[in-house]
């Protein structure tokens, strides 16, 4: 099938939208946050505190552009443009609702996969270009943590593809109508839920951060616009991490009564807030943890789950 | 040596010392009260109590007082035992029992010896419910505070003023728990050294008046090493400073020097820093207003303009400023600034130092004198802490005696009680009473040239050599015999003479003495008019009324006068002459004086506080001052002053012109080494002037400006004036203060000395230029008797300890204390006169023109023919010693002095 | 595993917690008397001057922001010619207050001093002073400390006998 590109209005608006959405984590985290823990939150600038992300970007805007003397200074540059660029880009493919779309392919979901694996030279390359043993070791430690979790990421969905036959997100939506996949696929779920946080590096497994052990790991060395778009980048990974789980796990758009983007945007906000309770509530695991948790259970699960499935198609359809 | 073990360690100890001062020369901590390393032990507190073992096989020990126990070879005891703690413990107990617990207000608080030895025995709590005793206070003059409550009756103060100042005015009163340390009516304390009782006393009974008045902390004070600038034996003292103001002088002990003790001009003299007299601005004459460029422009000026430019030194000035200023206008026209008949007296003695071959003892070398001839020296007044050292070297023959009788020197009321069987021979020739009459074998009074020809005498008696004086009558022979039969058989005999009497001849008769004594190693020290004296001898150069000369000659037309107010030392007329003829007139002065109001261009000079510089004492030795504290602008130092008007000098700093001091003069060759340069550091800090626990530095400045300015940076000394640094490591000559973890009072020094009363480790400070060497061949120029002649009255000038100092007479407490200008007499003279005692007498010269009135004091001593006054007032002025006068008994009416001058 | 969902479950409840923020400076909290705020010198209950100027405020105070000088009465009684404190440098660690031994330092439960000038953070004498006692009420250092004051003699103050006479005879 030939890759069917979306309408220019699309495109425009599901980048600013995307963006926009993105923004306004930063309030509605931390909102979240301050309910969750009996506090307010943010609530002094503008109508309950919105303008408050408004107040963050000038604030960013205006700090100076700083590189340290000692980073290599391109590359120093270059690496948080890719997050934001390998996140934002990552949105292509998201269906959003039947003819909503940028573009819409058949290896939609490789895509996905390819684009997620990219966005972890950001964290390599800030980590090097800082210069600085904490960056460096919080780069080398999102290296490793994103290439094992990808792995598994990868697995945990062949699942889906296997059930739906298609690597095309719209129509792996669409094999959903009988039913959503998180009932046949609920390990393949966990495996990837805990892969996609792995992967977008959101606390608890935030490792190449960790603020208690390395200061601010990778972005240590960051501040101003080139903060923010690491900063931003995380928000749009949280985003594209739950759009993609809605899509795989959660049928998409498909819902009664209430128009297809609606269910979407909706099954992806309570992603979102999930992702924000887990920050909220889960303590981080030991980098060590983390890997042997990864290895040694995550993957046989993965491919115990896999096995399984095949099983139960070929038993099904062979 | 003896080996001992203590607590178990063996270690190897001197003979014959007591266990305490052992200990505390070991780094041990073991609490005392009674005993003092300058008192010896008297085992009043029972503070030092340890245990002490049979043998080596003895578990059980039993307490012993460690101050009254010798040490013995192989003995065994143990300071840390329970026993002995708890006895100590118990003993602090019982000493709070009536011991206020008001420490906030009290000045000793955090300077405490009580304080310290309380906290070193752990006792924390007041058990006793009693009522508490009380005493009322005494008022002790203006040094003194009296605070009786604080007493702990360890009976320091009184064994200090009383067996070893050998005043008697303070003393013990009452019994048991009521003893009362005071005087017997209220009053100043009459001795030249109650300062000490500060220090001496180890709670707050006695507190530093002038201290309290402006008080601060020794936590919150800033301090560097300093000399005492009030005489010419280069004291070591601490001051300390705050807010910009100089709080007070606390001792620095030296080994060689000062050890434990000051006097109190050197004690409470130190207020003429914060005189309101001080030159704090620029002046120029006919300006209202100078900066420090306009000064220096005009400074620069007036030497480019000038026909010749005469500079007269100072010898209240450091080496190094009076080498600048030297430099500045050259050896032609170097004066030194002083009086002529002190000109050729330094001269003469700086001549006998060098050349005669004999030694000039230290204070310390002079406490171990066994014969002392004083000629014509009131040393009390004249060089007050060498009188101190010499009331000690009158015990020798006790000592000796007690050796004798196997008593341990430091067992100190066993000492006293054999003084009265052994006399030292000490004899005091002098023109009328001292203070140190009492401890003398012998006194004998006359006039300067009668004291010499007694001294040419004794020297006869020791060797033929020596010429004799013609008509000697009986008694002066007899006694010049005997003075030298008592030094010929001393093992280390001591002439000591000086400048007060303003003749040369006592001072050559001195020379003759030391130099007719035989083999033993005899000792001659000369006590000199100011504290850098000696050093502008070695200086050298031309006296003040060549200055006077050249000036009328016209080979000069501007003089630059350093730190010197000539007025003192010249007459009026003369002086006024000399400066009217001048076209410019500097002066480099810290205070106001009439030297000051002539001056066309006026630069304020820092302070021995301020400043840093190096001074010879009386000894011939070299010491450095450090600054206390930064100076505020426009002021300078006078070496800093002189050498920015120096276009082409080779010196940006005070090493490098100590250096170069050091280079131009073979006698002053070794001065550098009298402290560390500026680059000295330890462990890669300067030395901080301020201590560990020095507070407000965010405050003290946030009224002016709340952010706060940097620490002013010090590019001239090892020190910097901040708290960073250590001070635990650093050699004697730049140890800022004396404190050690858990000593908080100066009595902390035994944790940097080799031993307790002997030499700081590392090497008392300063540096010997003299060691004796050649010799002169005898002086012969006998002056004939004094004749008092019938209605002409020879002025004599007698130096005081208050008053007779230029600067600290500027300090108010010193001030308080100068006794009333009278004019001394003797009762036939004032029968001749038909005056008694206070009448007024005005004093014309030959004559007939009236120079003053003033009162007179009937003084049995002094000789006939003679008239006493005090030196180095202000309004003595007029008068010079040598002067002939005539005395008419005035109007009773017109007593005041000032307003008859003229 | 378990033990994870339930702190997410945990945590998922305190949505429907009220919130404990206090919404400063409309809603005001009732503080403690013994708050670290900010530093007032008090009277004693005859109402003089309590502080001595003994200085122990200001050596234990860690960023050293406490200045002061002391000065005498004519009587002999100790208190401050100037006292000063930098509230700009001050931590409100209350350490003064435990140093002090008159009671005359207090940290009061005013802590919300902020200024635009920064000048203004400096307080002195007059500014710290207040005319109460503050939390001590009963306390006098003047009455228990045995140093002679106006209106206090020797022998006047608590737990003292009088002067002992020096010059009896009797034991």
């Amino acid at each position: 099938m030939k890759p069917a590109l979306g309408d220019a209005t699309d495109i425009i608006g599901i980048l600013a939208s995307v963006i926009i959405v993105a923004a306004m984590l930063i309030w509605v985290e931390r909102r979240l946050l301050a309910l969750w823990q009996d506090r307010l939150g943010p609530n002094r600038v503008g109508p309950l505190g919105l303008m408050q992300v408004m107040a963050d970007m000038i604030k960013m805007f205006f700090k100076e552009d700083w590189i340290p003397p000692f980073a290599d200074r391109w590359v120093f540059v270059l690496a948080p443009c890719i997050v934001f660029i390998t996140m934002l880009t990552g949105f292509a493919v998201i269906p959003f609702a039947p003819g909503v779309g940028i573009i819409d392919f058949n290896f939609g979901l490789l895509y996905f996969l390819a684009l997620t694996s990219l966005s972890v030279y950001s964290i390599v390359l800030a980590g090097y270009a800082s210069n600085n043993k904490y960056a460096l070791l919080g780069g080398l430690r999102g290296a490793a943590q994103t290439v094992s979790y990808e792995v598994f990421m990868g697995i945990s969905i062949m699942g889906v593809v296997m059930l739906s036959g298609s690597f095309n997100l719209r129509e792996i939506v669409e094999a959903q109508r009988d039913g959503w996949f998180i009932g046949p696929q609920f390990l393949g779920f966990l495996i990837f839920l805990i892969a996609v946080v792995a992967e977008s590096r959101r606390a608890p497994l935030d490792l190449p951060e960790a603020e208690q052990e390395l200061v601010a790991g990778f972005h240590t060395e960051y501040s101003g616009m080139k903060f923010g778009m690491f900063f931003v980048g995380e928000y749009l990974g949280i985003t594209l991490s739950s759009a993609i789980i809605v899509t795989l796990f959660f049928g998409g758009w498909l819902g009664p009564w209430l128009p297809p983007l609606v269910w979407f945007c909706l099954k992806t906000a309570i992603g979102i807030i999930f992702f924000i309770l887990l920050r909220g509530a889960l303590p981080r695991p030991r980098y060590d943890q983390l890997m042997t948790f990864g290895w040694k259970f995550l993957l046989p699960a993965g491919l115990l789950n896999l096995l399984a499935t095949g099983a139960v198609v070929l038993a099904l359809h062979g | 040596m003896a080996r001992i073990e203590i607590d178990g360690e063996l270690h190897t100890v001197q003979d014959g010392n007591n266990l305490l001062s052992t200990c505390l020369s070991l780094g041990l901590d073991l609490p005392y009260f009674c005993w003092h390393p300058a008192l010896g032990s008297a085992g009043a507190c029972r503070q030092c109590a340890i245990l002490q073992y049979r043998d080596a096989d003895d578990q059980q020990g039993h307490l012993v007082m460690a101050c009254m126990t010798p040490v013995q070879d192989g003995m065994r005891i143990a300071l840390t035992a329970q026993q002995a703690r708890q006895f100590r413990r118990d003993n602090i107990e019982l000493l709070m029992t009536n011991h206020p617990h008001y420490c906030p207000v009290c000045e000793e608080g955090g300077e405490c010896h009580l304080q310290d030895m309380t906290l070193l025995t752990g006792h924390t709590m007041r058990r006793f419910r009693g009522q508490k005793r009380t005493h009322d206070n005494q008022y002790l003059g203006p040094f003194i505070n009296h605070e009786m409550n604080r007493c702990i009756a360890c009976y320091r103060c009184v064994r200090f003023y009383n067996d070893y100042a050998g005043s008697d005015d303070l003393q013990v009163f009452g019994i048991h728990n009521n003893v009362y340390f005071g005087r017997f009516e209220d009053g100043a304390l009459q001795s030249e050294f109650s300062g000490n009782l500060v220090e001496v006393c180890p709670t707050g009974v006695f507190t530093d008046k002038t201290f309290s008045a402006h008080y601060a902390r020794k936590w919150d004070l800033q301090t560097a090493p300093s000399v005492c600038v009030h005489c010419s034996l280069g004291c070591n003292v601490a001051p300390g400073e705050r807010y910009g103001e100089l709080r007070r002088i606390v001792n620095r002990y030296h080994g060689e020097v000062n050890g434990y003790l000051l006097c109190d001009r050197g004690r409470f003299g130190y207020d003429f820093v914060n005189s309101p007299k001080r030159i704090r601005k620029l002046h120029i004459a006919g300006q209202a207003s100078c900066s420090v460029t306009m000064a220096t422009d005009k400074f620069h000026t007036m030497l480019q303009a000038a026909d010749g430019v005469i500079g007269i030194a100072s010898p209240r000035a450091s080496l190094e400023a009076n080498f600048a200023l030297r430099a500045l206008v050259g050896e032609d026209n170097f004066f030194l600034g002083l009086d002529d008949s002190e000109h050729t007296l330094l001269n003469a003695i700086h001549e006998v130092m060098r050349d005669g071959g004999i030694h000039s003892p230290s204070l310390q070398e002079i406490e171990q004198a066994d014969a002392i001839l004083i000629l014509g020296e009131d040393v009390t007044h004249s060089a007050p802490r060498m009188a101190l050292s010499l009331r000690q070297a009158a015990r020798n023959a006790a000592f000796a005696l007690a050796s004798k009788l196997h008593i341990q020197p430091w067992q100190d009321a066993a000492v006293r009680e054999l003084r009265k069987q052994a006399p030292t021979p000490v004899f005091i020739a002098s023109i009328c009473s001292t203070r140190l009459d009492d401890i003398a074998t012998n006194t004998w009074h006359g006039g300067p040239e009668d004291l010499a020809r007694l001294g040419f005498a004794i020297a006869h008696n020791l060797n033929d050599a020596a010429p004799l004086p013609a008509a000697l009558n009986e008694d002066q022979q007899a006694l010049a015999a005997n003075i030298a039969r008592a030094l010929r058989q001393a093992q280390r005999p001591l002439i000591v003479s000086g400048t007060s009497c303003s003749s040369l001849a006592v001072i050559q008769a001195a020379y003759n003495i030391a130099r007719a004594l035989p083999e033993s190693a005899p000792q001659l020290a000369f006590t000199l008019p100011e504290c850098n004296s000696l050093g502008m001898a070695i200086m050298g150069g031309k006296p003040l009324q060549q200055a006077f000369a050249a000036m009328n000659q016209g080979l000069a037309d501007s003089v630059v006068i350093l730190e010197n107010d000539i007025y003192r030392r010249a007459s009026t007329q003369q002086v006024d002459a000399f400066l009217e003829t001048a076209r410019h007139v500097v002066v480099i002065d810290s205070l106001q004086n009439n030297t000051t109001e002539k001056a066309a261009l006026l630069l304020a000079t820092a302070t021995f506080a301020e400043s840093e510089g190096t001074l010879v004492n009386n000894e011939g030795r070299a010491q450095r001052y450090f600054p206390v504290y930064p100076v505020t602008d426009p002021v300078r130092a006078s070496w800093q002053w002189l050498l920015s008007v120096m276009t082409d000098s080779p010196w940006a700093h005070h090493d490098d012109l100590t250096s170069a001091c050091a280079g131009a003069f073979p006698e002053l060759a070794t001065i550098v080494a009298a402290a560390p340069g500026a680059d000295y550091t330890v462990e890669g800090c300067k030395i901080p002037r301020q201590p560990q626990r020095y507070s407000g530095r965010t405050a003290m400045h946030a009224n002016i400006a709340v952010s706060e300015p940097g620490q002013p940076s010090d590019q001239e000394t090892p020190f910097t004036f901040s708290m960073e640094g250590t001070t635990a490591k650093v050699p004697p000559a730049v140890l800022p203060v004396i404190w050690a973890p858990g000593w908080d009072s100066n009595q902390a020094i035994n944790k940097f000395q080799e031993e307790t009363g002997g030499s700081l480790r590392a090497g008392d400070p300063g540096i010997r230029l003299f060691e004796a060497s050649g010799t002169q061949s005898w002086f012969n120029d006998i002056p004939p008797a004094f004749q008092a002649q019938p209605g002409v009255w020879k002025v004599i000038m007698l130096p005081h300890i208050f008053g007779s100092e230029e600067l600290s007479l500027q300090s108010p407490a010193i001030a308080e204390r100068c006794p009333a200008v009278c004019a001394l007499l003797h009762p036939l003279d004032a029968e001749t006169l038909a005056i008694s005692d206070c009448d007024t007498v005005a004093i014309r010269d030959p004559s007939g023109t009236l120079i003053m009135n003033m009162p007179i004091r009937i003084e049995k001593t002094l000789p006939p023919g003679l008239l006493g006054l005090a030196t180095g007032r202000p309004e003595l002025q007029p008068l010079q010693s040598g002067m002939l006068v005539c005395l008419h008994k005035s109007d009773p009416l017109a007593t005041d002095v000032s307003e008859e001058r003229s | 595993m378990l033990s994870q969902l339930r702190s997410l479950w945990e945590v998922l409840k305190h949505t429907f917690v009220k919130a404990d923020t206090i919404e400063y400076p409309e809603q005001r909290r009732e503080l403690f008397p013994r708050y670290r705020g900010r530093i007032i010198l008090t009277r004693d209950p005859d109402g003089e001057e309590r502080c001595v100027a003994c200085n122990l405020c200001a050596v234990v105070c860690p960023p050293d922001c406490i200045a002061l000088q002391k000065t005498e009465d004519e009587n002999g009684r100790w208190y401050p010619e100037f006292f000063r404190i930098n509230f700009s440098r001050c931590i409100l660690c209350g350490l003064c207050e435990e140093a002090c031994p008159t009671h005359a330092i207090q940290l009061t439960p005013d802590f919300d001093m902020g200024e635009y000038d920064r000048q203004n953070m400096v307080y002195e004498k007059q500014h710290l002073l207040i005319d109460g006692t503050g939390k001590y009420h009963d306390y006098n250092f003047y009455r228990i400390a045995g140093m002679a004051i106006g209106g206090k003699t020797k022998g006047q103050a608590e737990n003292e006998k009088p002067p002992v006479d020096v010059k009896t005879l009797l034991p």
